[in-house]
């Protein structure tokens, strides 16, 4: 039941990603160029996500279990860290080169062309270098 | 800055919006998780028992999403302008950038904003100042 739940989870979040027009590095592209001729729809996702994950947010912080009984997982980590700080930057300046995140990544890889398999290999080569690190850093 | 009115999608947008918003409700309400790509991936790069299945589950939900569409008769084709350069070096900065981070769009920018995460507060303002700045420099003074 859960994992059919996940999957339901992961399904609703990909036809979010396709309607807003997420999947589209040049959408996404458009918003982050500033410069040029911007396209503000990256911004009303956001409003339109953060709206609903509010009251979701709301509702989890009032219980300790999720509808399923399994203990509900919010980060305890508080600190901002140089870590927090040089992975939001590099992943923007990933994020700003060819207009992917991981999400939309994922569903592009789903229509079966050549060009997200490449991004997708290099983003999980770049997490496992993370791993590397990690373990270098002995954290 | 223009605005382009033309590209400007209000609409979709919004409840392109409200559904990831709802998809990270279900996650977090029924299964207990926050719905943060990057994190759902990275926790399979060190797989431990138990902690796989709720994982593939949802990321195979995003792959198949195009199958969906394709079975409702739109078929969805992307067009990536990127050359295979700049996608290895995109790849592996997002790869990598995450996971140090702990957050990407949807673990900090859509989650953590959403709980008033300080953190993730942060987190997103860096990255989509990062975003603008890069783009500023490979489109406008690189011209690429």
């Amino acid at each position: 039941m859960s994992l059919f739940t996940a999957l339901l989870a992961g399904v609703i979040f990909g036809i979010g990603l396709v309607i807003s027009g997420m999947i589209f590095p040049a959408k996404v592209l458009g918003f982050l160029d500033l410069a040029g001729r911007w396209d503000p729809s990256l911004g009303l996702v956001m409003v339109g996500a953060i709206a609903a994950g509010s009251v979701a947010f709301a509702i989890a912080r009032k219980r300790p279990r999720s509808a399923l009984g399994f203990e509900i997982k919010l980060p305890a980590n508080r600190q901002i860290d140089r870590r927090l700080i040089a992975g939001s930057l590099l992943f923007g300046v990933g994020w700003g080169i060819a207009g992917l995140c991981p999400g939309p990544a994922l569903v592009d890889l789903g229509t079966g062309q050549f060009k997200p398999v490449v991004f997708f290999v290099a983003l999980l080569l770049g997490m496992g270098l993370f791993e590397w690190l990690n373990r270098r850093w002995g954290g | 800055m223009t605005i382009d009115w033309n590209a400007f999608t209000p609409w979709s947008a919004l409840g392109g919006g409200v559904l990831i918003g709802l998809a990270a409700a279900v996650f977090l309400l029924v299964n207990g998780r926050i719905a943060g790509i990057s994190g759902v991936l990275g926790g399979l790069l060190q797989p431990r028992s138990g902690d796989i299945g709720w994982r593939l589950a949802f990321l195979i939900g995003l792959l198949v999403t195009p199958l969906l569409f394709m079975l409702v008769g739109q078929p969805q084709t992307v067009p990536i302008a990127s050359g295979y350069g700049a996608l290895i070096l995109a790849g592996l900065l997002v790869g990598l950038g995450t996971r140090l981070g702990s957050g990407c769009t949807s673990g900090h920018g859509v989650c953590g904003i959403s709980r008033l995460s300080p953190r993730s507060l942060v987190a997103t303002a860096l990255f989509m100042l990062a975003g603008f700045a890069t783009t500023l420099v490979v489109r406008h003074l690189l011209g690429m």
